[in-house]
C-alpha cells in the first residue's frame, strides 16, 4: 500500500497533533508526520521506473462499485515530482511556520497543514474521477481555514472570492464528471469513473466539447488563467505565509495538472481545437501578469502576480502538445513551486520583522540583512530564468516545444523574458538597495538558522534543477510520451472523419498540427 | 579533430573555487587573504589556459581541445551538453580574460584597498571570470547563453556594487534590463536555428554539427542572424541597445577595465566570428552587422568628442570601438575583428585602468575639467596611458594600428567604400577625442580643486605595474597581425583561418572600379589620426579657451552632443513610461480591478467590495460558511450520482 501510506500518515499526524498539548511538541509531531511521506516520496522515486511510461505502485480497490467508483491510485512520471514538491514544501512551511510566524492556535494549524498534505497528495495520486474530485473539494477546506483563521488584512473578503471561484469552477466539474461516467454506459456497458476505462468511451464531439469545457473552466480557474485570475492576488497576500506557499507552489499546480491528466486525454481532440484558445490566454496571462506585478506596491502581491505570469508560460508548454513543451510544462511547475514557495517564505519572514509588505517601507536592506538579500536575490535570479538555474530549462522548454508549432505565441511570450526581470530586479532594486533611511530597518535581524534551514534545500534546488534537469526529464519523458500518442491518434481520427466528411479532400490546417506533435519524441 | 583534454576544466575550477571561497569565508579571512585568493584563482587559470594554449599549437592546424562535463537539457531527441571547446579561437579568448583579467585583479587589490566591502566585490568578480570562460569556451549555444546571462549578472552586480547609491543601483538593473531586451532576441534566434536543425534530424546545438550542416540553416540565416545580433547589440552595446553602457560606468573602475571595456562587452562580436559560418550564409545578416558597426563608431565617437566625465568618454570610445570589431566581422573580415578585440582589451583595460589611477589619485574626481597637469606627478599613469593613447588612436607601430587597419582594409576590399569612409572619419574623431582626454587630464595647467591637490600621488606599484605590462603589450601586441608580405605576416590571422575563415564578398562592380592599394588607404587612416592628434593639441593645449567658445558659437549642436542626441529621454518618453502608464491605469486599475473584479463583487456571487459590509455579515462565521458550503457540495454530488444510479 505505498501511495495509500502517503495519504493516510498525513491523516495520521493530523490526528496525532490534536492529541498534543504543548506547543512545542505540538511543531514537532507536525514536524516529524510531515517527514515520513517526504521520505516515503523520495524512496518512491529511487525505486520509480524510469523507463516505464504507466502507471507505478498502483492500488486498485473497488469502493462504491454500484456506481463504478474504485480507489485507484497510481503515479507515473507526471505526478512523481508534483508529489515530491508537495511534501517538500509541507515539511519546510511547518519548519518555518513553527518559528514565530503562527502564534495562534498551532495545534490547530498543524492539523489543518497535515490534513491539505492529505487532500494535495490525493489530488495528485487519484486515478479515479470521484476519488479526485473527493481531494480537489478536499483541499479546499483547510486552505479556508488557514486563509480565514490565520490571514491578514481583508482576509473574509479573500477567502471567500477564493471559494466561490473555485466552487464555480469545481460543480461545472462535478457534472461533467458524472456525465462522463454516465457515457461509459453507452460505450462500455457500464458505468465507470475510472480514467483508464475512461479512455476507451466515445462521445459525440458536441459532447465531448461541453464536457472539455466543464472541466477547462475548472482547471483553469485553480491555475489560473487569465481573466479567471483575479481570486489568486487576494488569497495568496492576505493567506499566512505557509498558505501562500502550498498555494502557489502545490495547488496552482492542480490545475495544470488536472488538463494534463483529465482534461486533455478524456477528450484529445477538444484539447486540440482548442489550442489556439489556450496559447491566446497563455500569452495574455504571460504579459499581463507581468505588467500588474510590476505595479504592485505590496511585496507580495507583486509575488502573487508574478505567478500569472508563469502559469501562463505553463499553459503554453502544456497546449505545445509536444514532448519540450510538456516536460517543459511540468518542470516550469516544479521551478515555480520551489521558486515562488520560496519568495513567499523570505516575504513573510520580512513581514514578520518589519508587519508590512509595502515596498516604499524598506530600501537598502542589503546592509542590514545580507545573507537573506542574498537568498533573496538567489531566488530572485531562478524567477526570471536565469540560465543555469532551474527557471530557464523551463522556460527555455517551453519555448522550444511551442515554437514548432505557434511561433507568434513564442514571439509574444519572450517579452515575459524582459518583462520577469523588470518587475522583479524593480522591486529589489526598491528593497535591497538604495540608501537605508528607515529606522526600523536598520535593527532588524538577519535569517537565522531555522530560517536557513528553511532556505538551503530550495537554494539547493534551484541549482541542481538548474544545472543537472536530466534525470528529472527522463523520468517524465515516457508518460508524456504516452499521452502524446493519444493525443496524436484522436488527432488522425478526427482527421479522417473530417476527410470522408469533405469528400476525400485533406483539410488544410489539421496537417500541421500532427506532424507538430510528434516530433522529437524517441 | 577535438582531443579530450580534461585539464580545461581547471580554467574554470580556479575562478570557481575563488567565488566559493571569498563568498563563504572572504570576510571572514580578513583582507590580506582575499587580495591573495582571488587573483591568485584568475592568475592560475591563465596558466592553465597557457598550457592548452601550448598543447593546441603543438597541434595540427584546426584542431580543438575537448572537456564533457555532463549531459544538460534532453528532452524527446534534443540533448544539450555541458561540455567545452578550446579552439584558435575560443584560446585566443581565454587567454585575453584570464590574462587581462589577472592584471585587474591585482590592480583591484590596490583600488579597492579601502573599500569595506572587498570580499563581496572579488567574489563578483571572479564569479564574472568563471561565466566569460563559460561563454568563450561553451562548445554549443544554448551553454554559451549560459555564460552570456551569467556575465549579464555579473555586471549588473558590480555595476550596483556600491548599492545603496540609488542611483548605481538603478544604473544596474538598467544594464541588465536592456540586455534582457537583446536576449530575448537571442532566445529566438536560437529557437530559430534548433528548429531549422530538427527538421533536418539534428537534435544539438554544437558549433560544430551546426557548421557541418550549415545547408540546413541557409533558409533561417538571415533572421536566425538578425535575432543573434539583437542579443549581441545588447551586450556589446551597439545601436540600439547601447544605452545602458554609458550608465555602467558608475560601477568600480577596474569593473569598468574587465568587464565593460576588454572583455565583457565584446562578447558579441565572438558570437558572430563564432557563427561566421551562419553569417557567411545570408549577406543581409553581414550587412546589418557591418552597417550597425559602422554607423555605432561614428555615432558614439561624436559623442565621446564634448563628454566632461573621463569614463564616460572611454564608455562611449567603447561602443565605438565595438561598432569597428563589427564592422570587421560582418563584412567577412572574422579574424581581424577578432585580432582588434584583442588589441581593444589591451588599450581600452590600460585606459580604464589609467582614468581609475587618476581617479584614485583626486579622491574619486572625474570631471576632467578638474584635472589637467597631471604629469609630472604621475608620470607612470601618464606615460602608460599615453602609450594606448596612441595604440587606439592607430599610430604605428602601436597595437591599435594593425588590427584597425585590417579592419578598414577588408571593409574596403568587401566594396562597402561608404562603411569604409565613415571608419576612416571615425578613426580621426578617435585619435581627436583620446588626445583631447589625455591633454585635458594631464596637460596644461592644473584645474584640480584646491582641497585635493597637496595630496595628489602616483599609484601603488599594485596598481602601475599592470598598468606598465599592458603598455608593453600595447606595443607589442598587434605585431602578430601585421599586414600581409611584411615579415612574417598575419600570423594571427592565419592561426584563427582554419576555425574563422575570411569571407570574400568583393562584388564584381568594385573591381571594375580600380581600387585604392592597402597603402594608401593606410595612409589615408593615419593621416586623418596624425590630423585628429594635431587638433586636439590646438585645442586643448596651444589654445585652452578655444574649445569653450566652439561651444558657445555652436550651443545646439554641442548640446545635442552632451545630452548624447537625446536617445535616453526619447527612450523613456516612447517605452518606459507608455509601459508603466499601461499596467498601472489600463490594466491594473482598469481591466484587473474595475472590470474584471467589478463584475465578480457584482454578478449576486453574494460577495460585497465593500470590506465594511463583507465583516458584519462575515465575522466570526468562517466555520459556518464552510458548512454550508460542504453540505451544498455534498447535496449536489449526491443528486447526479442518484441520477447515475437511476439511470
Amino acid at each position: 500500500m505505498p501511495l495509500t501510506l502517503l495519504i493516510f500518515v498525513p491523516l495520521l499526524g493530523a490526528a496525532a497533533v490534536l492529541l498534543q498539548s504543548e506547543e512545542r511538541s505540538v511543531w514537532i509531531s507536525a514536524f516529524i508526520f510531515s517527514l515520513i511521506p517526504l521520505g516515503w516520496s523520495l524512496y518512491l522515486l529511487a525505486v520509480f521506473d524510469p523507463h516505464a511510461s504507466g502507471y507505478q505502485f498502483v492500488e486498485h480497490f473497488p469502493w462504491i462499485p454500484q456506481f463504478g467508483i474504485s480507489y485507484h491510485l497510481g503515479i507515473d512520471g507526471i505526478s512523481l515530482f508534483l508529489i515530491l514538491l508537495t511534501t517538500i514544501l509541507i515539511s519546510l512551511s511547518l519548519l518555518y511556520s513553527g518559528g514565530g510566524d503562527i502564534e495562534s492556535r498551532p495545534r490547530e494549524f498543524c492539523f489543518l497543514m497535515l490534513l491539505l498534505e492529505s487532500a494535495l497528495l490525493g489530488t495528485f495520486l487519484a486515478l479515479d474521477l470521484f476519488l479526485f474530485y473527493v481531494f480537489w473539494e478536499a483541499m479546499l477546506v483547510p486552505m479556508y481555514f488557514l486563509i480565514g483563521i490565520w490571514g491578514h488584512g481583508r482576509k473574509i473578503y479573500a477567502t471567500f472570492k477564493f471559494v466561490l471561484f473555485t466552487m464555480l469552477g469545481s460543480l461545472l466539474m462535478l457534472i461533467a464528471i458524472i456525465y462522463v461516467a454516465r457515457a461509459a454506459r453507452g460505450s462500455l456497458g457500464y458505468v465507470t469513473f475510472d480514467l483508464p476505462e475512461l479512455y476507451k468511451i466515445r462521445l459525440s464531439a458536441t459532447e465531448a466539447r461541453w464536457l472539455f469545457a466543464g472541466f477547462a473552466i475548472a482547471f483553469a480557474i485553480k491555475v489560473p488563467l487569465w481573466p479567471l485570475h483575479t481570486w489568486l492576488p487576494d488569497a495568496h497576500t492576505e493567506a499566512p505565509t505557509a498558505g501562500s506557499v502550498l498555494l502557489a507552489g502545490v495547488m496552482l499546480k492542480a490545475g495544470a495538472y488536472g488538463f494534463i491528466r483529465f482534461a486533455i486525454p478524456l477528450f484529445p481532440a477538444v484539447a486540440v481545437e482548442a489550442i489556439p484558445v489556450f496559447m491566446a490566454l497563455g500569452v495574455i496571462g504571460i504579459i499581463y501578469g507581468a505588467l500588474v506585478a510590476m505595479v504592485q506596491p505590496d511585496l507580495k502581491r507583486l509575488i502573487a502576480y508574478s505567478s500569472v505570469s508563469h502559469l501562463g508560460f505553463v499553459t503554453l508548454g502544456i497546449f505545445a502538445f509536444d514532448t519540450q513543451g510538456l516536460e517543459g510544462a511540468i518542470y516550469q511547475m516544479l521551478n515555480h513551486g520551489v521558486s515562488t514557495g520560496a519568495l513567499f517564505l523570505l516575504v513573510g519572514m520580512l513581514y514578520l520583522r518589519r508587519h508590512t509588505r509595502e515596498i516604499i517601507e524598506f530600501g537598502g536592506l542589503w546592509s542590514s540583512v545580507p545573507i537573506y538579500a542574498s537568498v533573496f536575490m538567489v531566488m530572485m535570479l531562478s524567477s526570471i530564468g536565469l540560465p543555469g538555474l532551474n527557471g530557464f530549462v523551463g522556460e527555455f522548454l517551453i519555448l522550444l516545444g511551442t515554437y514548432f508549432s505557434r511561433k507568434v505565441a513564442v514571439y509574444g511570450a519572450v517579452t515575459g523574458l524582459i518583462l520577469g526581470a523588470l518587475y522583479m530586479m524593480w522591486a529589489y532594486e526598491r528593497v535591497m538597495w538604495g540608501p537605508l533611511t528607515k529606522a526600523a530597518n536598520v535593527t532588524i535581524a538577519d535569517l537565522d538558522k531555522r530560517e536557513i534551514a528553511v532556505m538551503l534545500p530550495l537554494v539547493g534546488l534551484v541549482l541542481f534543477m538548474g544545472l543537472y534537469p536530466r534525470p528529472l526529464l527522463n523520468r517524465m519523458q515516457p508518460s508524456i510520451d504516452a499521452l502524446l500518442v493519444r493525443v496524436k491518434d484522436a488527432q488522425a481520427e478526427v482527421q479522417r472523419e473530417q476527410v470522408v466528411a469533405s469528400s476525400g479532400f485533406l483539410p488544410e490546417s489539421a496537417g500541421a498540427t500532427v506532424t507538430a506533435d510528434v516530433r522529437g519524441s524517441k | 579533430m577535438t582531443h579530450d583534454f580534461p585539464a580545461l576544466g581547471l580554467i574554470l575550477l580556479f575562478p570557481l573555487l575563488g567565488v566559493i571561497f571569498n563568498i563563504f569565508f572572504g570576510q571572514r579571512c580578513g583582507r590580506r587573504v582575499v587580495n591573495f585568493i582571488a587573483p591568485a584563482a584568475i592568475f592560475l587559470a591563465f596558466a592553465a589556459a597557457l598550457a592548452a594554449f601550448a598543447t593546441l599549437l603543438g597541434m595540427p592546424r584546426g584542431a580543438a581541445l575537448g572537456f564533457d562535463l555532463w549531459p544538460w537539457i534532453e528532452a524527446g531527441r534534443f540533448h544539450f551538453d555541458i561540455a567545452f571547446r578550446f579552439d584558435a579561437l575560443s584560446g585566443v579568448m581565454v587567454l585575453v580574460v584570464t590574462g587581462v583579467g589577472a592584471l585587474i585583479h591585482l590592480y583591484s587589490d590596490g583600488y579597492m584597498g579601502e573599500d569595506e566591502d572587498y570580499a563581496r566585490f572579488f567574489a563578483y568578480m571572479n564569479l564574472f571570470a568563471f561565466a566569460m570562460l563559460i561563454l568563450v569556451l561553451a562548445n554549443n549555444l544554448l551553454l554559451m547563453f549560459v555564460g552570456w546571462e551569467g556575465v549579464g549578472l555579473c555586471s549588473y552586480l558590480l555595476i550596483a556594487f556600491w548599492y545603496d547609491n540609488a542611483e548605481f543601483a538603478y544604473n544596474g538593473r538598467k544594464a541588465f534590463i536592456v540586455n534582457r531586451v537583446g536576449d530575448a532576441g537571442f532566445v529566438l534566434g536560437i529557437l530559430t536555428l534548433i528548429s531549422a536543425l530538427a527538421s533536418s534530424g539534428i537534435w544539438t546545438l554544437t558549433f560544430t554539427e551546426m557548421a557541418k550542416h550549415r545547408e540546413t540553416l541557409a533558409p533561417v540565416a538571415t533572421l536566425a542572424g538578425s535575432l543573434l545580433f539583437l542579443g549581441a547589440t545588447g551586450k556589446s552595446a551597439q545601436i540600439p541597445l547601447y544605452v545602458w553602457l554609458p550608465d555602467a560606468m558608475v560601477g568600480p573602475t577596474p569593473v569598468s577595465a574587465l568587464i565593460h571595456a576588454a572583455t565583457m562587452v565584446t562578447a558579441g562580436v565572438y558570437m558572430v566570428a563564432r557563427l561566421n559560418f551562419l553569417y557567411a550564409l545570408s549577406s543581409q545578416a553581414m550587412t546589418i552587422v557591418a552597417t550597425v558597426g559602422a554607423v555605432t563608431a561614428i555615432f558614439s565617437a561624436t559623442i565621446a568628442i564634448v563628454q566632461p566625465d573621463i569614463k564616460r568618454v572611454l564608455a562611449y570610445s567603447t561602443i565605438s570601438q565595438i561598432g569597428y570589431m563589427m564592422l570587421g566581422v560582418g563584412v567577412g573580415a572574422f579574424a581581424s575583428g577578432i585580432f582588434h578585440l584583442m588589441t581593444h582589451a589591451f588599450f581600452k583595460s590600460l585606459l580604464f585602468l589609467g582614468a581609475g589611477s587618476v581617479i584614485h589619485a583626486l579622491d574619486g574626481e572625474q570631471d576632467m575639467n578638474h584635472m589637467g597637469g597631471l604629469k609630472r606627478t604621475m608620470p607612470v599613469t601618464w606615460v602608460t596611458m599615453l602609450v594606448a593613447g596612441l595604440a587606439i588612436s592607430g599610430i604605428p607601430p602601436f597595437a591599435g594600428f594593425f588590427s584597425k587597419d585590417a579592419i578598414l582594409a577588408s571593409t574596403y576590399a568587401s566594396g562597402h567604400i561608404w562603411l569604409w569612409a565613415v571608419g576612416v572619419v571615425t578613426a580621426g574623431l578617435t585619435a581627436f577625442y583620446m588626445f583631447r582626454l589625455l591633454f585635458l587630464t594631464f596637460h596644461g595647467a592644473s584645474r584640480i580643486d584646491a582641497s585635493k591637490r597637496g595630496h595628489v600621488h602616483e599609484s601603488p606599484a599594485v596598481m602601475t605595474v599592470p598598468l606598465v605590462i599592458l603598455a608593453l603589450c600595447c606595443l607589442i601586441g598587434g605585431w602578430i597581425g601585421l599586414p600581409d608580405g611584411i615579415l612574417w605576416g598575419d600570423a594571427f590571422g592565419r592561426f584563427l583561418m582554419p576555425i574563422c575563415p575570411t569571407l570574400k564578398l568583393t562584388p564584381a562592380a568594385t573591381l571594375a572600379r580600380g581600387s585604392l592599394s592597402p597603402a594608401v588607404l593606410s595612409a589615408i587612416a593615419f593621416g586623418l589620426a596624425v590630423s585628429g592628434i594635431a587638433l586636439a593639441w590646438s585645442f586643448y593645449v596651444m589654445t585652452p579657451g578655444l574649445p569653450a567658445r566652439l561651444a558657445r558659437n555652436l550651443s545646439p549642436l554641442y548640446r545635442m552632443l552632451l545630452r548624447k542626441y537625446y536617445i535616453d529621454e526619447i527612450y523613456n518618453t516612447l517605452v518606459s513610461r507608455p509601459l508603466f502608464w499601461l499596467s498601472q491605469v489600463v490594466l491594473f486599475r482598469g481591466v484587473d480591478s474595475a472590470i474584471i473584479d467589478g463584475a465578480v463583487d457584482g454578478t449576486g456571487l453574494g460577495v460585497e467590495a465593500s470590506g465594511e459590509g463583507l465583516r458584519r455579515i462575515a465575522t466570526g462565521n468562517v466555520q459556518h460558511y464552510a458548512l454550508a458550503y460542504l453540505a451544498g457540495v455534498l447535496a449536489i454530488a449526491g443528486y447526479y450520482v442518484y441520477l447515475v444510479h437511476r439511470h
